[in-house]
């Protein structure tokens, strides 16, 4: 074995709006802090290979796959997951929309999903059925809700008062 | 008044949906517990043989490092292998991981590596080096066909494979038409989309187990017997299970070996089974059928024959109801069946939705379609014409059956009267146009296995539900809640359900599509119970109201009696036993899939465009979330029809397909439009609710119809899933 | 994961140093692929080197009417670029071609230059690799090939590229603008990958002290026709079985200008010049379409499961051409081949 020196090193992230600082090991992923340092469980591993979506965060308004991400080198960024989406009184409309149309299951991928669909929201790329499902694609579902969920996305993207979006 | 008309039957929203949408949901690997260990997997490089040796001199001076675990050093555990028995196990010796140094299936656990951190345990397990000796083993079913045999023992709970009944030898040989192919199925993973997982919390006097599993009571008991915890209070929470589809059923390797540590050490554990080992927990077991039908001249079937030999592991003879429907779909008076099994060097296959008769009726519905090209036969009025409203294989009839309205039904919403009959004979541009039907057949049982469910008066005047049962994504936190909201004339508000947890009243497994059946029947039994209670109570506290049940019912009733009585008191419990409609009906699910294909004629592009499901499953409880079962059951269909393949290295023994990128489950873009109708089916004998349950049906006829609309677009005819571009290509060149 | 060191660097020379200095030192861009290779034990930096502070994002056109485009500029700040939206249609399309949105967002241009193969032995390190472990042999020779190499694979190695943006960028005509301790050059994206031979080890011509700043594309000539056609196996989400990426220019029915690569068929774009010159010339029919399809694929050579992939990358390029030539590109996501 080598033996290197596994340095923690000091990471400040804005997550939800809250500042928040942890001092990790390099190897560790976004995805691996968020659950495991800071128990935001809503963002979920599924394959931890960037190969199912369920990870999916925003960073700085961006959706991508925490679970390819070290922690250390977003040090600096703002997160948003899905714990800071929606209130318990007030739910986001596209968890509001999810719930409306069963565009879940078992709820696994369902917070990979929603950041996903808030992330291709604000992109402003996807406008067609077509458009939504391909740019939607990378977040997998094995329960098989896709057309739930891009009913729900449909009817939240033609809302003509859409909410802002974080 | 603060309810309506009955809500059972309404589409409400999913009761456990606001918290799955915020994230808020809890699965086995997200409980928080303190001075928790991590654990991670070493596993098995060759598919059969001995370790030798086990180097964990790196592992263990590597920092965070708690312990490395092997066969060496584990804790004792009973030699005997039946004291592993679970009910949903197969005969045979249940793997024990850890057990000795024998490999049995590559991907086998050898080691498993403790950290005080997750990053500490998983790259640790890395550094463990496992020499072998290895054995020639054999992965490859189709070189095991001469091997196969009947298993002598018979699965629990299984219905055996019907018996023959006339002469169906003869009978084929002497019919005017025959068809006889023979057709294969890949092995499937399951892949939930929750990582299997277990967090250990180890008490003095209790121990907790987080456990992603389908049978929360089945793994208690399972492990206060594998590792005599009879002192300790065990407890074990599936709150939510990240969907399972039958890889739950059993005690897992996780729940296992996340227990065996934390006996051990003494300590907490989190072991979480990272995807490209997930192969490795178990499989639809892969099949080669053969089936021959003989029929006249208009399609009237005069014989049926179906031999499936499905792989199996050395340890374990797996069994499903492969063969089960075969003599009972179809009005044919020769039938011969033979199920077998083939011994491979894997883990032991296991349930996967629909288990058996996806597989099985895969290869009857295209053997029905390829009859129907050989009459010349419209393949719907093929199957009308050979319509029975008998069970024949047990000679008795249906509790109900509403086949034929799902034919009808499911027909005109497809527009099937459109089709013309001869292969390539529809397109649009450069695309052929396929359209291909099935039927699906599922058995409604309720479990076997007795049931209970606790209902309670809560002081704030809500009604508190509990049932060890889980909810895999099923719906089942939602219909209890109707059910139970209708039995006590509440607002679905007024009712919480607790699902999930051994500690609750006993459940059977979640499985076989007979939760909703099965337990909904203990809940409404419960809150039957509770109502009467009530009302009785009332009756002695002097509250009259104006005498209907409604009114004492009402919270403000409710409050006088909770101030007049003693509320610990106003509860009940009720056990539900099999439903003894036993030997007079035969029960069953039914299903008639549409399916349209678009495929590039020169490129071989398969593309699902429209599906229509019609299902005949008795009552409805929630249209909605039986909706999206159905729904969820024919994407996961697609999958099997045209991506899912579990490939396996014969060279190796190992399964290569262990990760997203090899192994394709239907992504977002390959759904298009599913349409589901349920057929009014009125059954009063099939259970108490007269419901038969929806979570398997809708996998059995989406691979076959898909298979046939292939074949109506293209004329070539692939009897072996998946049905890849490169089938597609090899049968056309 | 392998532990290392972190180090995230402010300026090129200092990255250039470290990598000097430390053979098992590697950049970190997006990570999409190196972290990912990370987890598998596949990749085993001892240091990792983050260069995304470097001014290496830019894109921009350069004097000549092409256009640059840096190091770190991530997928979808390509694909979306308006100067790559109407100029380089073809590139946009085969990066929306490939893995999702969210890698997108992340992965960066230097780093799907330097993506590795998908081959499912060498992100096993339970099986033998000759290019993971080189020595070890190569189980997908004799065992699951289905979707390998069917052009310029050797005896040690049948894997294949990944990528669907440099399939883009072959037809395109790409340098490599790339800085090493004696400075800075280009390598032209043809001799950028390299076939595997007995060194399947090594994926490029790229030194290992040497870092990519950026891409520069051949000007485009106005209205090129183009198409971007990806066969996989499932609709989204999925490498590619075969992809062509086809540039047409037509004067009056003639073609003037050809350029065709494939992807998923060797271990680099393949592209081959000699054949595109049948082309010009002729019109814009399908018999020369299929002519050149059946040039481009003559030293094609199948293994036990792949030979598929022979005649469906032939008319993958015949279809590619000829939706090119329509002017009706294949969409990304209307999964209907025009």
């Amino acid at each position: 074995m080598e033996a290197r020196s596994n340095t923690a090193v000091g990471v400040t992230l804005t997550i939800n709006g809250v500042e928040r600082n942890a001092s990790i090991e390099p190897c560790v992923t976004l995805l691996d802090l968020l659950r495991e340092e800071f128990h935001l469980t809503g963002t979920k591993k599924g394959c931890d290979h960037g190969q199912c979506g369920a990870c999916t965060v925003l960073v700085n308004g961006t959706r991508i796959n925490s679970c390819l991400v070290l922690a250390v080198s977003r040090n600096g960024s703002e997160i948003t997951t899905i714990e800071g989406i929606g209130t318990p009184d007030e739910l986001h409309p596209l968890q509001e929309a999810f719930v409306r149309h069963d565009a879940l299951q078992c709820g696994y991928c369902t917070p990979g999903q929603i950041c996903s669909a808030i992330g291709l929201i604000s992109e402003g790329r996807a406008k067609t059925r077509d458009e939504i499902r391909e740019a939607m694609s990378g977040n997998l579902c094995r329960c098989g809700a896709y057309i739930g969920i891009v009913d729900a996305i449909e009817e939240v993207m033609a809302a003509p008062k859409r909410k802002t979006v974080p | 008044m603060d309810r309506g008309p009955a809500i059972t039957g309404k589409s409400i929203p999913r009761i456990d949906g606001p918290l799955k949408v915020r994230g808020q949901a809890k699965y086995a690997a997200e409980y928080e517990v303190p001075d928790l260990l991590h654990a991670a997997i070493v596993s098995a490089s060759i598919a059969k043989g001995r370790v030798i040796s086990i180097d964990s001199a790196d592992a263990k001076s590597f920092p965070g490092v708690v312990a490395v675990l092997t066969h060496q050093n584990r804790p004792w555990f009973w030699p005997f292998s039946f004291l592993y028995k679970d009910p949903a196990g197969p005969p045979g010796q249940p793997f024990r991981p850890l057990y000795n140094d024998r490999v049995h299936f590559s991907g086998q656990p050898v080691a498993l590596v403790v950290g005080d951190t997750y990053e500490a345990a998983r790259d640790a397990a890395a550094l463990v080096r496992v020499s072998y000796h290895r054995e020639q083993h054999s992965t490859d079913l189709a070189a095991e066909v001469s091997r196969a045999y009947k298993s002598p023992r018979r699965r629990l709970g299984l219905a055996p494979t019907p018996q023959p009944t006339g002469d169906a030898d003869r009978a084929f040989s002497e019919a005017p038409v025959k068809v006889e192919a023979t057709y294969t199925t890949a092995a499937e993973n399951h892949h939930p989309m929750e990582l299997f997982a277990t967090t250990v919390e180890w008490g003095d006097k209790t121990v907790t187990v987080y456990d992603k599993t389908q049978s929360p009571k089945s793994v208690e008991i399972f492990l206060k017997v594998a590792f005599r915890l009879f002192r300790r209070k065990v407890r074990v929470v599936s709150s939510f299970v990240g969907g399972a589809f039958g890889l739950g059923l059993r005690p897992q390797q996780s729940v296992f070996l996340a227990v065996l540590a934390a006996k051990a050490l003494k300590r907490s554990i989190r072991l979480v089974i990272p995807r490209d080992q997930m192969f490795a927990l178990g499989y639809r077991a892969n099949s080669i059928q053969t089936v021959s039908l003989g029929a006249d001249k208009n399609g009237h079937l005069l014989a049926v024959r179906h031999r499936a030999i499905a792989a199996t592991s050395r340890n374990e003879d797996a069994q499903d109801p492969m063969l089960n429907f075969s003599a009972s779909l179809y009005r044919c008076h020769n039938v011969k069946l033979a199920y077998e099994l083939a011994k491979l060097d894997t883990v032991s296959p296991c349930d996967m939705r629909a288990p058996g008769a996806a597989t099985g009726m895969f290869a009857l519905e295209c053997a029905m379609d390829e009859l129907a090209y050989a009459t010349n036969v419209d393949p719907l009025v093929l199957r009308l014409a050979n319509y029975t409203e008998r069970d024949q294989s047990e000679n008795r009839p249906f509790s109900s059956k509403a086949l034929r309205e799902c034919y009808a039904q499911g027909a005109e919403r497809f527009g099937w009267a459109k089709r013309s009959h001869a292969p390539r004979s529809m397109r649009k541009g450069k695309e052929l146009v396929g359209w291909g039907m099935a039927t699906g057949v599922w058995e409604a049982a309720m479990s076997p296995v007795p049931a209970r469910a606790k209902v309670r008066l809560l002081a704030d005047g809500r009604f508190e539900v509990t049932s060890s049962i889980t909810d895999i994504g099923t719906g089942t936190y939602t219909i209890l809640t109707q059910i139970a909201a209708d039995a006590l004339e509440a607002s679905i508000e007024r009712v919480v359900v607790k699902l999930g947890d051994s500690a609750l009243p006993f459940n059977p497994i979640q499985g076989g599509s007979w939760t909703a059946a099965t337990s909904g029947s203990a809940v409404q039994a419960a809150c039957n119970k509770l109502k009467k209670k009530i009302l009785s109570r009332a009756k002695q506290a002097g509250i009259v109201g104006n005498g209907q049940s409604t009114e004492l019912l009402s919270p403000a009733a409710l409050a006088d009696l909770l101030r007049l009585s003693d509320h610990d008191n106003l509860s009940a419990t009720a056990t539900i036993i099999n439903f003894p409609f036993g030997k007079k009906y035969t029960g069953a699910t039914h299903s008639a899939v549409f399916a349209e294909v678009r495929i590039d004629e020169e490129l071989a592009v398969v593309r699902v465009t429209r599906l229509v499901c019609a299902v005949a499953a008795g009552r409805i409880l929630n249209p909605a979330t039986a909706r999206s079962q159905i729904i969820g059951a024919s994407v996961m269909g697609i999958g099997k029809a045209l991506y899912e393949d579990a490939a396996t290295d014969h060279n190796l023994g190992r399964c290569m397909a262990h990760s997203f990128a090899d192994y394709h489950i239907p992504s977002n873009a390959d759904v298009y439009e599913i349409e589901v109708l349920f057929a009014e089916e009125t059954d009063d004998k099939v259970s108490p609710i007269g419901v038969k349950g929806v979570g398997e049906i809708g996998s059995v006829a989406v691979a076959p119809a898909i298979a046939n609309a292939i074949f109506h677009a293209t004329g070539q005819r692939i009897r072996d899933l998946p049905i890849t571009i490169d089938r597609l290509a090899r049968s056309r060149d | 994961m392998r532990r290392f060191e972190y180090l995230r660097v402010a300026s090129i020379n200092q990255a250039i140093e470290r990598l000097s200095d430390e053979p098992g030192a590697k950049l970190l861009a997006g990570g999409t692929n190196l972290v990912d290779l990370m987890k598998y034990d596949v990749a085993t930096p001892t240091t990792i080197i983050d260069i995304n502070d470097l001014p290496l994002r830019e894109i921009s056109e350069t004097s000549d009417g092409g256009l640059r485009i840096g190091a770190l500029a991530t997928n979808s700040d390509v694909a979306f670029h308006p100067v790559v939206e109407n100029r380089y249609p073809l590139l946009a399309s085969a990066i929306l071609a490939g893995a999702s949105a969210q890698l997108r967002n992340v992965a960066t241009v230097a780093g799907n230059l330097l993506q590795r193969t998908r081959c499912s032995y060498f992100y096993d390190v339970m099986t033998p690799c000759n290019k993971r472990t080189p020595g070890t042999g190569c189980p997908a020779r004799n065992g699951l090939n289905r979707n390998h190499a069917i052009l310029g694979a050797s005896q040690d190695c049948v894997a294949t590229h990944p990528s669907d943006m440099c399939v883009a960028l072959a037809a395109i005509g790409t340098m490599i603008i790339v800085q090493g301790p004696n400075g800075a050059r280009s390598i032209s994206l043809a001799d950028f990958h390299r076939l595997p031979g007995d060194t399947p080890e090594q994926d490029t011509t790229l030194q290992n002290n040497e870092i990519i700043l950026g891409i520069e594309l051949t000007p485009a000539p106005e209205f090129q026709r183009y198409s971007y056609l990806k066969i996989r196996d499932r609709l989204s989400y999925a490498f590619a079985l075969v992809s062509a990426a086809a540039l047409l220019t037509i004067d009056d029915g003639v073609i003037s200008t050809a350029h065709v690569a494939l992807g998923g068929v060797a271990h680099k774009p393949w592209r081959d010049t000699a054949a595109e010159v049948v082309l010009v010339g002729r019109p814009a029919s399908r018999g020369n379409f299929d002519q050149f399809a059946s040039m481009l694929l003559l030293r094609s050579d199948a293994l036990s499961e792949n030979g598929f992939k022979i005649e469906l990358a032939r008319r993958t390029v015949v279809r590619a051409l000829e939706q090119a030539a329509s002017r009706t590109p294949q969409s990304q996501s209307d999964k209907h081949i025009h």
